[in-house]
């Protein structure tokens, strides 16, 4: 049962992560801690993290991970199948009229609509993250008290290190881990 | 036979190197490949491979693996994109599979912890990053219905919990109902 249920979750997540990058990030987020308990908000980061680590998509590095959680390899194998199967499908068609008309105008329509939607949904999950890691378990309305400031200066050095000179972020994200482990370490 | 086998390994072989060195996913495979399957091999025309990457954008799902099915696909038929898919899903596969075996135990430890914290603060930058960017590209289109899509999506989303997928569905048919609007407009004239 359980594996029908990773299945089904992560090929909701395979049809509907549209615009590449990031765009999976609000669906996984829905589908695995607030449809199904499968993980905490604080694993999730961990799996954002992790997939940000290491090579690969981050839909199907979030699939195998979720997947070994719950149901050990055969999760990970089902899900990972589960999140790449609408999109295999939908892609062969595209290609198919593709090679056969050389136009995909109503395509192009619906992408356009949803530029902004995605981008909008990524901000909302980006600013759950940022919740957890600037005041750990607690929400914004438990004050400004709990308030870590060692992730908030990691957070904005990264930022402007981003913004300011273009870097990969698999640097940044090296660096904030080591300025994470001095950092915690001196206060 | 024999050169359809040697065609074969080169494109698993190709896919699988080009996955377990992309980080992050995304669109900096798309030059990788270029250069591989483009400049390297030959296998796939300049003009094509830019068409190539156009759906796989448009279509859901991670691009990384769109094109490599895309590229399988028009390289060596079904067999191929079968190949070229799995060489490119195998990789990270692998190295989450170790990572989350021993997920539990790395948790606990107090410097993975730190260096945890530290990465949330960084991933979270790379992501209001890529907010910025795509944003700014939003507003340089100069037109209302997207900045009005954007704002109403992110208060639907985050303050009213309305479901992502039914965001996604309207605002999906909302752009093609908008071009085929525009479309009309224009032959009118």
């Amino acid at each position: 049962m359980i594996y029908l249920e990773l299945f089904w979750s992560f090929f909701q997540i395979g049809l509907f992560s549209i615009g590449g990058g990031y765009a999976a990030m609000p669906l996984i987020q829905n589908q695995v801690t607030d449809t199904h308990p499968w993980l905490t908000m604080t694993q999730f980061a961990d799996l954002m993290t992790i997939a940000e680590m290491t090579p690969g998509p981050v839909a199907v590095n979030s699939a195998t991970f979720v997947g070994i959680q719950v149901a050990g390899i055969p999760g990970a194998i089902i899900a990972t199948v589960g999140c790449l199967l609408p999109s295999c499908l939908i892609v062969m068609t595209l290609a198919c009229i593709y090679y056969r008309f050389r136009g995909l105008r109503i395509v192009q329509g619906i992408l356009s609509g949803l530029r902004p939607a995605v981008v909008a949904m990524i901000a909302s999950a980006a600013v759950s993250l940022l919740c957890l890691s600037f005041f750990g378990q607690h929400t914004l309305s438990s004050g400004l008290s709990g308030i870590d400031c060692i992730a908030v200066s990691i957070f904005m050095a990264g930022l402007l290190i981003l913004r300011r000179w273009k870097t990969a972020p698999v640097y940044v994200m090296t660096g904030a881990g080591i300025a994470g482990i001095l950092l915690y370490t001196i206060f | 036979m024999k050169g359809n086998h040697k065609k074969f390994r080169k494109l698993f072989l190709s896919t699988l190197q080009l996955s377990a060195c992309t980080f992050g996913g995304g669109f900096v495979i798309i030059p990788l490949m270029r250069r591989k399957f483009v400049e390297e091999l030959h296998w796939i025309e300049e003009e094509e491979m830019m068409d190539l990457t156009a759906i796989a954008q448009s279509s859901p799902g991670a691009i990384a693996v769109n094109a490599s099915l895309l590229v399988g696909y028009r390289v060596a038929g079904i067999f191929g994109a079968l190949i070229t898919v799995s060489g490119t899903v195998l990789p990270p596969l692998v190295i989450i599979s170790i990572i989350s075996l021993f997920y539990k135990a790395f948790r606990d430890n107090v410097i993975v912890n730190m260096a945890m914290a530290g990465m949330l603060a960084g991933v979270a930058a790379v992501i209001c990053d890529v907010v910025i960017t795509m944003t700014k590209s939003i507003l340089s289109q100069k037109k209302r219905l997207p900045v009005l899509v954007l704002l109403l999506s992110f208060a639907a989303v985050r303050f009213f919990g309305v479901n992502i997928i039914l965001v996604i569905l309207i605002c999906g048919m909302l752009g093609a109902a908008d071009m085929f609007y525009h479309e009309r407009k224009g032959n009118g004239k």
